[in-house]
Parts: structure tokens; C-alpha cells; sequence
């Protein structure tokens, strides 16, 4: 896993850099955001000429899903003082992932530990390369590299597409709202407005 | 607002959202509602980001065949159970192979 999160890093690095963000803008959004997803969605929506407001908008609203994680994941690390504020920025996809299929809470805590902080200096050290060598490279579609980000999301999405047919009909009806709204929105906000198919799922 | 600014906000809000998870009263997970939230938003978001960034290219719908193809192959790799590095790299492969082919 931590060589696909490498591959994602030197893509995110290319899409920042492309998207025409500075190479110490680049890595500073990785050192502290440190979420994949919204850190795509702000550079996605920056390359896209979308307003900024609407783009911090859209990528803090996909982070807010590490809210949810961090509540199933309170229970496991049960972390107080410093250790929370340090564990808080490790809240993210791939650390709740190997956490939560883990058998006992101790290992969930090991699992945690050692996946947040190998990630995190691999995020870091590969979007710098990332950043840095699109500079020399020029387009990074060259290399296939902005498939990498869609490919990355499909990846965590499967397993949950496999669990049944209702989230298979949520994530259809996902991608119906963000794809029509997507000609009449600035870049960011469809993908928001695709959260109301939770909504209608829950109503039901 | 600047970019600097906008960064600046993101990384602020990114934080808050996770120390506000491991924060939160216990009570608040308990809540059936929330529970059911926490498990269908991220389904719904992560699905609508593929479709805008495959399907879409500045505001408006934009099939790239290449970006097509590449997420097709990871949904091949995915299939067959693949590493999630494999899943990965072949999206890039392919991509990058069907821009060679396609000019």
C-alpha cells in the first residue's frame, strides 16, 4: 500500500504543479492537509479556473468524511492530550482502513501507528518528486499519471460497491447528480450536491 | 482570496474535521442516524469524484478516452483482485499507452 500511496503522491505532486500551484504550495497542502481526496479536489478545481471559495468549499467537504472515521476510530485508539492532536492528523482512508480490519483493539492501535506514519512520510517525499519533476516533465497526462487519483478513489470505493445493491444504486445516483450538475456548477459543488443522494437513501 | 489563502484554509479545516471525529461524545456514534451517515457519505462522494474527474474537463462533460480506458483497467485489475499498487499502475499504463495510440 505504500508504494500505490507513492504513485498517488508523485501524481498529486504532477496535478498540483499542473494545475498551476507552486511546488512549496504543493507540498505544504500534503504536509498539512494530508488528505488525498481534498487535496485532488482543490487542485482539480483550481485547474479547472473554479472559483476558490467554492474549491476550499468542495475539498473541505469531502475531508469531512475523516470526521466520520474519526468517530468510529475514537473508540479503537482511545487517545488523550498530545497523542489525539498528533493521531488527528492521521485520521484518513487508508489508516481507518487497516485499523477497522484489525481483531482486537491493540492491533488496531499498531496498525494505525505504523500505517499513518509510514504514509505519511511517503505522501510527503513523492509529491515533492512529483512537484518537482513535472517541472522538467511538462504534461504529466503523458505518463497516465491523472488516471492515477480516479483509479485510487475506485480502489477504496470496491469494496463497499461489493457489499450490496443499495450502495451500488447510492453511488450510481452519485455520479448521475455530480455528472448533470457538473455543466451548471463551479468546479467542487457537484460533487457536494451528490452527498444529498444519502439523503434520499437514508429517507428510505 | 488568494491561493496561499485558500491552502491555508484547507489545511486549518482538513485538521479540525479529523480532531473533531476523535473528539467527538461518544454518545454522537451511538446515534443510529449517524452510524448509517458515516458508512453511505463517503460511498456517494468518492463515486461522484471519479465521474467529475474522468468525465469532465473545465465545467463541462468531456469523455477522454485515454482517462476512460484507464479507469476501465483498474476496474479489470479490481476484478481480478488485484494489489492495490497493480489496480493503480494500471490505470497509468493504460492511459498513458492508449494517448500513445490514439495521438
Amino acid at each position: 500500500m505504500g508504494l500505490a500511496v507513492g504513485l498517488s503522491g508523485v501524481a498529486f505532486g504532477a496535478a498540483a504543479v499542473t494545475a498551476g500551484l507552486s511546488v512549496p504550495q504543493a507540498c505544504v497542502l500534503s504536509l498539512l492537509a494530508f488528505t488525498g481526496a481534498s487535496q485532488f479536489a482543490l487542485t482539480g478545481a483550481v485547474g479547472a479556473g473554479g472559483d476558490l471559495v467554492a474549491a476550499t468549499a468542495g475539498a473541505l467537504l469531502l475531508g469531512s468524511r475523516n470526521t466520520l472515521y474519526g468517530l468510529r476510530l475514537a473508540d479503537l485508539l482511545r487517545v488523550r492530550g498530545v497523542r489525539r492532536l498528533v493521531a488527528a492528523q492521521g485520521v484518513i482512508d487508508e489508516t481507518t482502513a487497516v485499523s477497522l480490519a484489525q481483531p482486537d483493539p491493540a492491533a488496531a492501535r499498531a496498525g494505525f501507528v505504523a500505517t499513518f506514519a509510514s504514509l505519511y512520510v511517503t505522501w510527503n517525499l513523492t509529491t515533492l518528486a512529483g512537484a518537482f519533476g513535472t517541472s522538467f516533465l511538462g504534461d504529466p497526462g503523458v505518463l497516465g499519471l491523472d488516471a492515477v487519483g480516479p483509479a485510487a478513489f475506485l480502489a477504496i470505493l470496491w469494496p463497499r460497491l461489493a457489499s450490496g445493491p443499495e450502495l451500488r444504486r447510492l453511488a450510481a445516483v452519485a455520479v448521475a447528480v455530480a455528472l448533470c450538475a457538473t455543466p451548471f456548477l463551479p468546479p467542487g459543488v457537484p460533487v457536494l450536491l451528490s452527498a444529498a443522494a444519502v439523503l434520499v437513501v437514508m429517507a428510505r | 482570496m488568494t491561493l496561499w489563502w485558500a491552502i491555508a484554509a484547507l489545511c486549518a479545516g482538513c485538521y479540525a474535521l479529523k480532531l473533531a471525529g476523535l473528539a467527538a461524545p461518544r454518545r454522537v456514534l451511538d446515534h443510529p442516524g449517524v452510524r448509517r451517515f458515516a458508512e453511505l457519505v463517503p460511498v456517494a462522494l468518492l463515486a461522484a469524484l471519479i465521474a467529475v474527474q474522468v468525465f469532465t474537463e473545465e465545467g463541462g462533460l468531456h469523455v477522454d478516452p485515454a482517462r476512460t480506458a484507464g479507469l476501465g483497467a483498474a476496474a479489470v485489475a479490481l476484478l481480478l483482485r488485484a494489489p492495490f499498487l497493480v489496480v493503480l499502475a494500471a490505470a497509468a499504463v493504460v492511459t498513458a499507452l492508449a494517448r500513445i495510440l490514439l495521438g
